[in-house]
């Protein structure tokens, strides 16, 4: 193979990304041997197992996603408010609108929230760390490697270009040779890996470490959004991993399970890819729905309204999150019948939705609210959100989606539903527990500037849409006819506001890094109910020195009135911590390295890679490393400096 | 926490060798058997079967009793998916085709577009 059929020629774009790429990694590596903290990044990061440092790393490459993602965005509405400017062509536009889609739903949506599972749950129920946590290493290094497979693929080989549902037959080797679906099969299979792993591992935390007293009904609302998700990541996940196997063979060893010839059936995959899609879009919004709950409860200083509702509501969602994938393919022709069972169920998802909205309205109801960046973001959430929902319902009439079905109304619809829920999520779950990451706020101010500025693009760019789709525009086209031109500029105007909300962000995290106070109390808002908010700030590593008895949901409230914290000197014991180890991470490289050669179809490299993977395995296999303790007298040292406290 | 370390997992390596012998033999008998193809989806749904008892039985549990006791629970769950994956699948899958392995596929599928266009005479199953 010659160099040039391997690196991506001829495009001036993708020739600024390359040289970005490489000016952003030699500014890094001399960064680090500079500073000399190369060490440094091995013993504390790469190596790491606390759940909280996992979660730091999977919120920081979340946040790349979200920047790469959103150039991605940014270049197709600059193309639509200026079709005639030639400045993506339709292949270029194909690719990019491909790993916009999915670079945002799997390598930013999931790893967001999956990262702030990571800090929170375990602080939230009492544990220690998560059940496996040599696992939940495995996890987010096989992610990272997953996302930077696939981000590799524009420079390197080609991007994948059959859009994020990646549908057969396109996507098939006759109708899209080379290696640009590879990349998309493989980077979703790898990363996968470790969604299914959090799933177990989060599952198994959850019921298995909570702390004593606390039954079910007394976990707080994000740890029970969380449990649920866990079951439907173990449930949907394998028919994706099932899925991407079954047409990485079609592909490489030519068989015909989605081809046109030889009987196969493409319709297969879209059937499999949403049977997995659907669940998947409830991955990503249920967790959402509690982080706005914590919130809610917190800034309306009250108890969530209807705990029991609410919990409810979310098993009923996942419940039927399982039996309406067709709602995606109404227009396949399966038959007014098979559509009619399947508009049914969808538009029944609307019922437990409107229940917790419900919920959250009744919960702010003569409340004090406190008007904070997060419960900006929550209070946000809830009318756009609703926004989104409606039209889903109008989507779900199995007749009327045929005028709807892949045109802008579509397109608006899920961005309605995956922004303000998902994303505004995330901005309000950062910045709520961001103090507890990194000891100190976000300043509130500057905060509040990015939270408008975002907001008002997002309406901006995507209400127009519904217009645009009423009006006939079809989704993923490159050029737009002169009637649509205004309300596409508009909409191209809003999603440059909404870049400009991020820019903002992250000069509010830098400006933070900088000018804002330390030394911040445990309950660092004032206003927190649950237990990750009793303990000190900075955390210390084994979290929790002694937990009491739990009696309700709001433990720190009931924990306050009764004097308790977590440091109760007659109950201290060693602290069993689990040591840090290389192995994940260089069993994920490894797995890297074999899915890059499956990508060009190296056989021979893919199978040594293939046995690198085994013999990892069997070194951990005979790993008998127990892990250490931590004695009572550094724990009362640790607790005492983080409580200030200098008596005795 | 006790250790159960020199307990060698006689169980877990049967358990894997069979399941991998399993699956050899059943690509086999797709790929390079002569069997019609009618034994050879009953090859390998019997196959898939005792490959599913191999993963309760070995790996599962299912035996144990006490306090890890078997997660009957959870393979109810599992079973519920499992159905409606495969009888999901097949209810909204199985329109427009006859399945008439001579070589009628072109027929067949210009069947299935006329029972598209037409399909207002409600005559979906
Ligand atoms: C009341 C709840 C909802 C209903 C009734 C609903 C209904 C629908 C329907 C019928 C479609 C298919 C439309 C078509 O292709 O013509 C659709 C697409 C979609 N929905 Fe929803 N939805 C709801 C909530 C959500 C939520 C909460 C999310 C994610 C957070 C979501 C994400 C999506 C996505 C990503 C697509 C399109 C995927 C694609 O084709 O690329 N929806 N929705
Ligand atoms: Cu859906």
């Amino acid at each position: 193979m010659q160099l040039d059929e391997f690196f991506v020629t001829g495009e001036p774009l993708i020739y600024a990304g390359m040289v970005s790429i490489v000016l952003v990694s030699a500014t890094v590596i001399f960064l680090l041997t500079y500073f000399k903290r190369w060490k440094w990044l091995w013993n504390e990061w790469l190596t790491t197992v606390d759940h909280k440092k996992i979660g730091i790393m999977y919120i920081l490459s979340a946040l790349a996603m979200l920047f790469r993602g959103g150039v991605d965005a940014l270049m197709m509405r600059t193309q639509l408010a200026f079709p005639d400017m030639n400045f993506l062509n339709s292949q270029h536009y194909n690719e990019v609108f491909t790993t916009h889609g999915t670079i945002m739903i799997i390598f930013m949506a999931m790893p967001f929230l999956i990262g702030l599972m990571n800090i929170i749950v375990p602080l939230q129920i009492g544990a220690r760390d998560f059940a496996f946590p040599f696992l939940n290493a495995v996890s987010f290094w096989s992610f990272f490697f997953g996302a930077l497979l696939f981000n590799l693929s524009f420079v390197i080989g080609g991007a994948p270009d059959a859009g994020w549902t990646n549908y057969a037959p396109l996507a098939g080797s006759e109708l899209s040779p080379g290696p640009g679906i590879n990349f998309y099969l493989l980077g979703l299979q790898l990363s996968g890996i470790g969604t299914l792993a959090t799933g177990i591992n989060l599952m198994v935390t959850i019921l298995r470490m909570r702390a004593p007293g606390m039954t079910l009904m007394k976990m707080p609302i994000f740890t029970w959004s969380t449990l649920i998700t866990t079951f439907i990541i173990i449930f949907a996940f394998p028919i994706l991993t099932i899925a991407l196997a079954l047409m990485t063979i079609d592909r490489i060893f030519g068989s015909h399970f989605f081809t046109l010839t030889g009987e196969g059936l493409p319709m297969m995959w879209a059937n499999l890819f949403w049977m997995w899609g659907h669940p998947e879009v409830y991955i990503v919004i249920l967790p959402a729905f509690g982080i706005f709950s914590e919130v809610i409860a917190s800034f309306a200083q009250k108890q969530i309204f209807g705990y029991k509702a609410m919990v409810g509501a979310i098993v009923i969602i996942a419940g039927l999150s399982f039996v309406v994938w067709v709602h995606h393919f109404f227009t396949m022709g399966a038959g007014a019948f098979v559509n009619s069972v399947f508009s049914i169920t969808t538009m029944m998802i609307a019922i437990p939705t409107g229940v917790k909205i419900f919920n959250w309205l009744a919960t702010l109801y003569k409340s004090k609210i406190i008007f904070s960046a997060p419960m900006l973001w929550s209070l946000a959430f809830i009318p756009s959100f609703t926004i989104g929902g409606v039209t889903g319902v109008m989507l779900g009439m199995a007749a009327a989606d045929y005028q709807y079905h892949n045109t802008y109304f579509l397109v608006s619809h899920f961005h309605y539903v995956l922004i303000p829920g998902t994303v505004f999520a995330c901005f309000a779950g950062l910045i709520f527990w961001y103090p507890k990451m990194f000891g100190h706020k976000l300043n509130e101010r500057i905060g509040k500037w990015a939270f408008w500025l975002f907001l008002i693009g997002f309406h901006l760019c995507f209400f127009p849409q519904y217009f645009l789709g009423l009006d006939g525009m079809a989704r993923r086209i490159f050029t737009v006819g002169p009637e649509w031109f205004t309300l596409n500029f508009v909409s191209t105007m809003g999603a440059f506001l909404m870049g400009l909300g991020f820019i903002v962000f992250v000069h509010c995290v830098i400006y933070s890094f900088r000018f804002s106070p330390r030394n911040i109390e445990g309950d660092s808002w004032g206003y927190g109910r649950t237990l990750e908010w009793a303990t000190p700030t900075p955390i210390p590593k084994y979290n929790f020195a002694t937990l009491p008895e739990i009696e309700s949901h709001d433990a720190l409230i009931d924990m306050k009135e009764k004097g308790q914290t977590t440091f109760d000197r007659d109950k201290l014991e060693p602290i069993h911590m689990p040591s840090y180890t290389g192995q994940p991470f260089i069993m994920a490289a490894i797995m890297f390295f074999a899915s890059f050669a499956l990508v060009f179809e190296w056989i021979t490299l893919a199978v040594i890679g293939l046995a690198g993977i085994i013999v990892m395995m069997i070194i951990r296999s005979f790993d008998y490393d127990e892990g250490y303790h931590i004695e009572v007298d550094e724990v009362i040292e640790t607790e005492k400096k983080a409580r200030g406290m200098t008596d005795e | 926490m006790e250790k159960k370390q020199n307990k060698y997992p006689v169980n877990h390596i049967i358990g894997f060798a069979l399941s991998i012998t399993l699956t050899i033999v059943a690509a086999w008998t797709a790929l390079s058997s002569d069997l019609p193809v009618m034994w050879i989806i009953i090859a390998i749904m019997a196959l898939a079967v005792i490959q599913a008892g191999i993963q309760l039985f070995m790996f599962m549990h299912i035996t144990e009793r006490g306090a890890t006791h078997a997660p009957w629970n959870m393979m109810f769950h599992a079973f519920v998916i499992a159905a409606i994956v495969v009888a999901g699948s097949l209810f909204t899958m199985s329109f427009g085709f006859t399945h008439d392995h001579g070589g009628g596929d072109h027929h067949d599928e210009s069947g299935a577009e006329s029972h598209e266009e037409s399909h207002d005479d409600h005559e979906g199953h």
